[in-house]
């Protein structure tokens, strides 16, 4: 990386974050963020609420699109979001580039592992095969 | 990188005392981490196990209701509120207001005071209904 007396601010700070770069994950993340803080508030509201805890309720709530679709959407910003913080937990204490790439390809599959395991059973449910 | 490079250290990195706003810093990156490790795997399992039937389902419940799984759940719930008062914190400072001393503080101070609450009122909610 050259950093002669010509780089200007910009070009001298550029890539020395832990990450090497930042203000695109920043941003996704605080997305996720402000909708977790709606669809978290749903979950745990519509949990709440729900007369019985058993299997046939459940079902029932998440069959609809009342439950269904903000559950898929939690899903979705949760893993995306948990991902997002995890990649930097290993950006600030790995500082091989070699383990720091290894362990962000290793968050990456368990995360779009997690999330297809999860929407799969919400589409189980929703489609009525379960 | 440049990791060799020398750079200016501050002389002060080692003189510091816990402070409020120190404790919910930590504490936001570590529910973070429980919630997507712990949490994100329960929400799957929860699912998976609705979708199952209702001998995976009946497996949930066994696990989630003994007392090993209650205090998992309890964790989760605290850490849950915890991260998301704090989160709501972070969204706030990233505009750039709340960083004067006794207003940092004080927000610091209720992310703690109003996880607990939330926590104690979310189970007695769950509790209170009977499920």
């Amino acid at each position: 990386m050259s950093q002669g007396e010509s780089a200007t601010p910009l070009g001298k700070v550029r890539g020395l974050g832990s990450s090497g770069e930042g203000g695109h994950h920043w941003l996704e993340e605080r997305f996720t963020s402000v909708a977790l803080v709606l669809l978290s508030l749903w979950l745990v509201f519509s949990i709440l609420m729900l007369p019985v805890l058993d299997r046939a309720t459940l079902k029932e709530w998440l069959g609809s699109a009342w439950g269904a679709i903000p559950m898929a959407l939690l899903i979705i910003a949760a893993f995306k979001h948990g991902l997002d913080g995890l990649k930097v937990v290993v950006d600030d204490y790995v500082h091989d580039d070699g383990n720091r790439i290894g362990l962000h390809f290793a968050l990456n599959m368990a995360a779009i592992a997690g999330a297809a395991i999860s929407l799969f059973a919400l589409a189980k449910i929703v489609f009525g095969a379960a | 990188m440049n990791s060799t490079q020398e750079r200016p250290l501050s002389p002060h990195l080692t003189i510091w005392k816990w402070g409020p706003a120190m404790l919910v810093s930590i504490l936001h990156r570590v529910t973070g981490g429980a919630l997507t490790v712990v949490g994100l795997a329960v929400l799957a399992w929860w699912l998976a196990a609705i979708a199952g039937g209702d001998e995976a389902y009946a497996g949930f419940t066994k696990i989630a209701g003994h007392w090993a799984g209650l205090t998992v759940l309890a964790g989760l719930t605290w850490a849950f509120w915890q991260h998301f008062f704090s989160g709501i914190r972070h969204l706030v400072l990233d505009t750039g207001a709340g960083f004067e001393l006794r207003v940092n503080r004080f927000w610091a101070v209720m992310t703690l005071v109003g996880s607990l609450f939330a926590t104690a009122l979310t189970w007695y909610f769950l509790i209170g209904v009977g499920k």
